[in-house]
């Protein structure tokens, strides 16, 4: 084993649900849990006579996201005919882009583990229609949904760039972030509004030369976590395979697997060889689409800033750490709030704690978002100027943030109503540092002598101070005057 | 395609379109699509250099619709024509090896 090594190859083909609000061709609301077949309509049970017509919505979200993919977005595109015989689709064949796709040849950066950032080619990106649902679970027949059929499909092909399990993992956490953005899909997971399919292989080599496994792909992943997990699967078991064998990638040898989740294996489907003939012809019942540079414009100002790229301007600007930074541009709500908040004047790190320690965990518990708790940015700014200024402590900031967010006043008003203000008068502490420091001899004692004790000693004074004002001392104040008074 | 279509060729188009033929029927159908092709073989006698390929024959694009909500056909009518139904779902024969979802 010692004289072999290998590099794993990945390709990922992505598919993102639109979070428009009808479906791709037809009129038909997008549907999650309804009844089955309450969401359908003649043009998406492919009923005689009837005509799709395009969602521009839909067309712009998706060259949106080509924009974001740093894509070409091409000026004219057509609609293909990709013939599929499954009752899923009953049309007998599903709506796409194959020659001339939306956009093409694009990148994504990736953050890797090391803090560096990966380009991953994008291949294409195009739209087509999604199917509906085969059931299988009923007996000796099967049950068909059609209220999917004809959702909207980013589908985001990339070049074989990924070289780990956890690189596929983290542009896919990093596409979802995107589109999320963007606001051309939800993302959400559990709703399958993102679906992966792997292609992996590896390069091996031994002494007597350089072999490629045979390609598998694994299809329709639905969680980061089975993506993740099934390359993983795959490059031990195409190592084993070759180990044992000795088979390498050939023409038609590509196979399909499955993802079995609970015994965490991918399960062979078919070989490619034997696969499908789709027959893509142009779709004669849809005009194609052409853009003008007016167009393209129009759309090309609705870029945002991309996650990632705020992420990193948020550590080289403000001075957060990377994980700090990464869970304030997780969304872009939270994000749009902090710097909000900061060009109210707030000071990036104590906003960013305050929103962080407290701000986000409410929103989670109240299951919104951050935006959505009520908060006004130029408040939690006033709070955070507080909490700087030594008005208030970190800890007292934190109780009033929680009470804004329940009461929705000023963090002025709510500092005095909860007696949190803190004295930072040096006269009025000296009196009360000289009674303590009177009260307590043999503490000064142990201070002064520096004896084991001193640290400790010290601390107790500390404390004996901020009781003494029922917590409403500065204890950076009153550090100083100990200092001073205990030389 | 200055070949004539063969039968294997006829089987394999049939077996793609899901279509069971007899032996007759292949080689009935092989040679009408054998006319058929030779027909539209006529086309390759045009000159089409510098002819950008057309992609649909209506010269017109972009026609989209606004992202409005129309009331679907709800389950009832949408199931009325089918030739069977389990409960709310359209009733298929066993699928097996599925290895649909697009």
């Amino acid at each position: 084993m010692s004289d072999i090594s290998y590099e794993v190859i990945v390709g990922l083909e992505i598919h993102v649900q639109l979070c428009t609000k009808t479906k791709m061709f037809c009129s038909c609301e997008l549907s999650f849990g309804q009844e089955a077949n309450a969401r359908v309509c003649p043009v998406c049970l492919g009923l005689p006579g009837a005509l799709p017509v395009m969602n521009r919505q839909a067309v712009e979200y998706a060259m949106l996201a080509a924009m974001a993919l740093n894509c070409e977005v091409s000026p004219f595109t057509k609609w293909d005919r990709k013939s599929y015989y499954y009752p899923d689709l009953p049309k007998n064949y599903q709506i796409s882009q194959y020659d001339l796709p939306l956009g093409s040849h694009g990148y994504i950066e990736i953050p890797l583990e090391d803090g560096q950032t990966k380009r991953v080619r994008i291949l294409r990106v195009h739209l087509e229609e999604d199917a509906g649902k085969n059931l299988h679970t009923a007996g000796n027949f099967s049950q068909v949904d059609l209220n999917r059929a004809g959702t909207p499909l980013l589908e985001i092909v990339t070049e074989p760039d990924m070289n780990s399990p956890s690189q596929v993992r983290a542009l896919a956490v990093e596409l979802q972030r995107i589109v999320r953005y963007l606001g051309v899909s939800e993302g959400d997971m559990q709703k399958g509004h993102m679906r992966f399919e792997p292609n992996i292989n590896l390069a091996i080599k031994r002494p007597d030369g350089e072999f490629r496994t045979p390609i598998a792909e694994v299809k329709n992943l639905n969680s980061f976590r089975a993506l993740e997990r099934s390359i993983a699967y795959e490059v031990q078991r195409q190592l084993d395979e070759f180990l044992e064998t000795g088979v390498t990638l050939q023409m038609g040898n590509k196979s399909t697997r499955g993802w079995n989740d609970v015994d965490e294996v991918t399960v062979l489907q078919r070989e490619k060889e034997e696969a499908h003939d789709y027959r893509y012809f142009p779709d004669p019942d849809l005009v194609p689409v052409t853009t003008t540079p007016q167009w393209l414009e129009e759309i090309r100002s609705r870029l945002c800033e991309l996650p990632l790229a705020r992420q990193t301007r948020y550590v080289t600007e403000y001075g957060l750490s990377d994980y700090d930074a990464g869970v304030l541009t997780a969304e872009r709500p939270t994000a749009d709030f902090f710097e909000r908040a900061l060009a109210a004047g707030g000071e990036p790190k104590r906003v960013c704690n305050l929103l962080t320690q407290v701000g986000l965990k409410m929103a989670r518990e109240e299951g919104v978002d951050l935006a959505a708790l009520g908060l006004e940015p130029a408040g939690v700014a006033d709070l955070a100027k507080m909490a700087d200024a030594g008005t208030v402590s970190a800890t007292a900031a934190n109780t009033i943030l929680e009470s804004m967010v329940a009461t929705g006043k000023a963090p002025t008003a709510l500092a005095q109503e909860l007696n949190l203000i803190q004295t930072s008068d040096a006269g009025e502490l000296e009196g009360i540092v000289d009674q303590v420091l009177a009260e307590n001899v043999q503490a000064v004692q142990d201070v002064v002598t520096g004896s084991k004790k001193s640290k400790k000693a010290r601390g107790f004074l500390l404390g004996q101070v901020i009781q003494k004002t029922k917590g409403q001392a500065n204890p950076k104040v009153v550090s100083e005057i100990l200092d001073r008074k205990l030389k | 395609m200055s070949e004539q279509i063969d039968a294997e060729q006829v089987r394999k188009v049939a077996k793609l379109a899901r279509l069971q033929l007899s032996d007759s029927e292949i080689e009935e159908f092989t040679g009408q699509l054998g006319a058929i092709l030779g027909y539209v073989e006529k086309m390759n006698e045009l000159d089409t250099e510098g002819v950008e390929p057309l992609a649909h024959c209506l010269p017109i694009s972009n026609v989209f619709r606004a992202d409005e909500v129309e009331p679907s056909l709800g389950t009832d009518r949408a199931l009325a024509n089918a030739p069977e139904r389990d409960g709310p779902f359209f009733k298929v024969p066993k699928i097996l090896d599925d290895n649909s979802a697009a």
